[in-house]
């Protein structure tokens, strides 16, 4: 249990980083200059009032929302501007949705291995059995054939977390993956997020689950306002928090 | 490209059909200000009928719907303008339109507002029967106003497609606005008093074909 | 005779039917084959346009939706009368069959474009980001994930629609297309007598009606699905 933070080591280039990121909608600036880095096989949680501009965070990494200015480096490789091949960087980025977005039309299978034939262009065989792969590490193999709507809230976003995994990306992103489940199916998803960390899967996490950042994150960032206020070990912050936002927003959500 | 023009945008074909067509367009409307009103009161029948909880009033009701949306509406035309005079039952033009219409616009309008009826939830028709309002009143005061504005977009273009439907009255000889522009082409050799009477049906329908469209968008999203 | 007689004599008689039944035959494939016809081109280029749209390239927008919205303000009839006869003074000589089947199946194609247009949009855009984030480009995208979802969604309104546009098939009478109710109206005018009409509106109940309770049992279907 060695908390890495990429501040201790500047020469190792971060899987995930994120520099001076600004976004507005019109007048209205939501990021005001992110700066931010995931060290490879590290688990980031970022926390935050809703409106603190996180989820527009995570969305600006894969380009979901396009930045208005600043930049994103995937393992090095600048992802912002013009001429970059978008589709080939998503590829190496997962990601995992609040609301799960499973394609309501295609079995569990299909779901996942749509991208590895369509993008990694794999044949059948191969992307049967890495979907089937996927499916297994989510516990689901069982339910190959089973289509979405079939299936219980927290074990479609498990499909879905297997569907971004079996692309095998660099670093994941999780957008509130546990805020549309019902309280009893949170722990299964989280149970899955436990054992992709073990697995050294590299995460940065957007989420509610206190007990869960607490417990598993290498380093939490907690953001208000669309800046990010303070960073640390979740020990420090949730013991020693520096700043009066990041205490209030912790004593009302670790009380429950 | 000058031919093309000259035979479909004859400006001097078009200034001298111009009375005949706005006579058309007078029957036209008088046609539409007749057919939508009896399409709407026979559509609103044929809802409350097909809807009935009595199985032997709303088979009945579902069948004959079926019947007319099976029927092209120019074979109800023909049938009953050039098919009843057999059997003695003669009618002017405007009469035979205006029954072979009724019975086709009956069925589509019958069909809109039964999805708009069914489109109320229960609990609406439950918490007004519960104050004591009877089924009547309550169908009247609190179903048909909700399920009218729900289904608001498709009782337009239903009626657009009405007022395209009277067109086929020229079939039958009846004087409306495709009639004349019609006759006009036949003595001028000219196909522009057509493209004439199609401006004028464009500016009276296109409003209402872009309203919905922009409509169900919104409703959509 | 009786009035009972007299009506079936008139409406049901059955030697003007035997006499007069084979050109109806023939007709009711003439009314087939057109529907057919109208039904494959239309829907095809209906969502074709539809998917075109979805790149949202200004002027092909613009003239997409100007086209679909003057084939749907247009009594169809008009566009018959207008192609058929003017078409001819400027060295264009087209059968009447083919008229019929270009406007009508240019016709259900600006309607099948709407619809399926409203399709696309409806369709959740979180199927777009879920897809879009594991790299599947915007035309995969469009193809593999949205249009079927879409598709599914409009399967009820578009068969209304494309049945509504068959039938009117019927207007190829005006211009001579050889189908039922031109063979009925011959008849008729031959034999004096009402009974070709009559066989006339019995064939297109039994080609149309099986198709209007089949949608009608979609839409039942998909409200029910819905709820």
């Amino acid at each position: 249990m060695a908390p890495i933070t990429t501040l201790a080591q500047p020469s190792a280039i971060p899987t995930l980083e994120v520099r001076r990121l600004h976004k507005s909608y019109g007048a209205l600036e939501v990021l005001h200059g992110i700066d931010l880095a995931v060290a490879t096989r590290e688990m980031v949680f970022v926390l935050g009032r809703s409106g603190s501009g996180k989820s527009t965070m995570l969305r600006c990494c894969n380009r979901l929302e396009e930045p208005s200015s600043g930049d994103i480096f995937l393992e090095g490789q600048p992802i912002t501007g013009k001429r970059v091949d978008l589709d080939g960087l998503r590829r190496r980025i997962g990601m995992v949705f609040q609301s799960f977005n499973l394609y309501p039309h295609l079995d569990t299978r299909r779901n996942v291995t749509l991208a590895l034939r369509m993008v990694l262009k794999l044949g059948r065989d191969e992307a049967d059995a890495r979907a089937m792969a996927a499916l297994e590490r989510v516990g689901l193999a069982g339910k190959a054939a089973s289509h979405p709507t079939e299936l219980s809230g927290g074990q479609q976003q498990r499909v879905a977390i297997a569907r971004a995994i079996a692309m095998e990306p660099a670093v994941m992103l999780f957008d509130e993956p546990t805020s549309a489940l019902d309280p009893e199916l949170v722990g299964d998803v989280l149970g899955v997020m436990r054992e992709l960390k073990a697995d050294g899967m590299t995460m940065l996490v957007v989420s509610h689950e206190m007990g869960f950042a607490r417990e598993a994150a290498d380093r939490i960032v907690f953001m208000a306002d669309g800046r990010i206020v303070e960073e640390g070990p979740p020990e420090q912050l949730f013991t020693a928090a520096r700043h009066e936002a990041t205490r209030t927003f912790l004593s009302r959500h670790t009380r429950q | 490209m000058d031919q093309l023009l000259d035979q479909f945008f004859n400006l001097e074909i078009m200034a001298a059909a111009w009375p005949t067509i706005l006579r058309g367009l007078g029957m036209t409307l008088l046609l539409c200000l007749l057919v939508i009103p009896l399409g709407v009161i026979g559509g609103l029948a044929a809802a409350l009928t097909s809807l009935s909880p009595r199985r032997w009033v709303r088979w009945p009701a579902i069948a004959l719907v079926d019947l007319f949306r099976a029927i092209p509406p120019l074979v109800l035309l023909i049938f009953v303008y050039a098919g009843l005079p057999f059997a003695g039952i003669r009618m002017s033009p405007f009469v035979a339109v205006a029954i072979a219409f009724m019975l086709n616009n009956s069925a589509y309008y019958g069909e809109v507002l039964r999805a708009g009826i069914l489109s109320v939830p229960r609990g609406q028709a439950e918490a007004a029967r519960s104050t004591g309002m009877t089924h009547a009143q309550t169908m009247r005061a609190v179903v048909l106003p909700q399920g009218v504005r729900n289904v608001l977009p498709d009782l337009i273009s239903n009626t657009v497609e009405v007022v395209k439907l009277t067109s086929l009255a020229s079939v039958v000889s009846l004087g409306e606005m495709l009639h004349a522009a019609n006759l006009a082409r036949s003595v001028t050799y000219n196909a522009s008093p057509i493209t004439m009477a199609a401006l004028v049906y464009l500016i009276l329908l296109w409003p209402a074909v872009r309203l919905v469209s922009r409509w169900q968008r919104r409703i959509a999203v | 005779m009786t009035g009972f007689d007299r009506f079936l004599a008139t409406f049901f008689n059955g030697e003007v039917i035997v006499r007069y039944l084979p050109s109806i035959l023939q007709g009711v494939w003439v009314t087939i084959a057109c529907s057919l016809l109208i039904v494959v081109f239309g829907v095809a280029a209906g969502v074709l346009l539809a998917c075109v749209r979805a790149y949202r390239i200004a002027p092909l927008n613009v003239a997409i939706v100007v086209f679909a919205d003057m084939m749907r303000a247009l009594p169809p009839l008009v566009l018959i009368l207008m192609v058929y006869f003017g078409l001819p003074n400027v060295g264009i000589m087209l059968s009447s069959f083919l008229v019929l089947f270009v406007i009508l199946g240019l016709v259900l194609a600006a309607f099948t474009e709407e619809i399926v247009w409203a399709g696309l949009t409806a369709v959740d855009k979180g199927q777009w980001e879920a897809a879009r984030s594991t790299g599947i480009g915007f035309t995969g995208t469009l193809l593999q994930v949205i249009l079927p979802q879409a598709l599914r969604m409009v399967i009820p309104p578009l068969t209304n629609r494309a049945i509504a546009i068959t039938k009117m098939t019927a207007l190829g009478t005006v211009i001579g297309v050889p189908d039922i109710l031109n063979q009925a109206t011959t008849a008729q005018s031959f034999s004096g007598n009402a009974s070709p009409l009559t066989i006339a509106a019995i064939a297109y109940v039994i080609l149309f009606l099986p198709l209007v309770v089949m949608s009608r049992w979609l839409e039942e279907r998909f409200v029910r699905h819905r709820r």
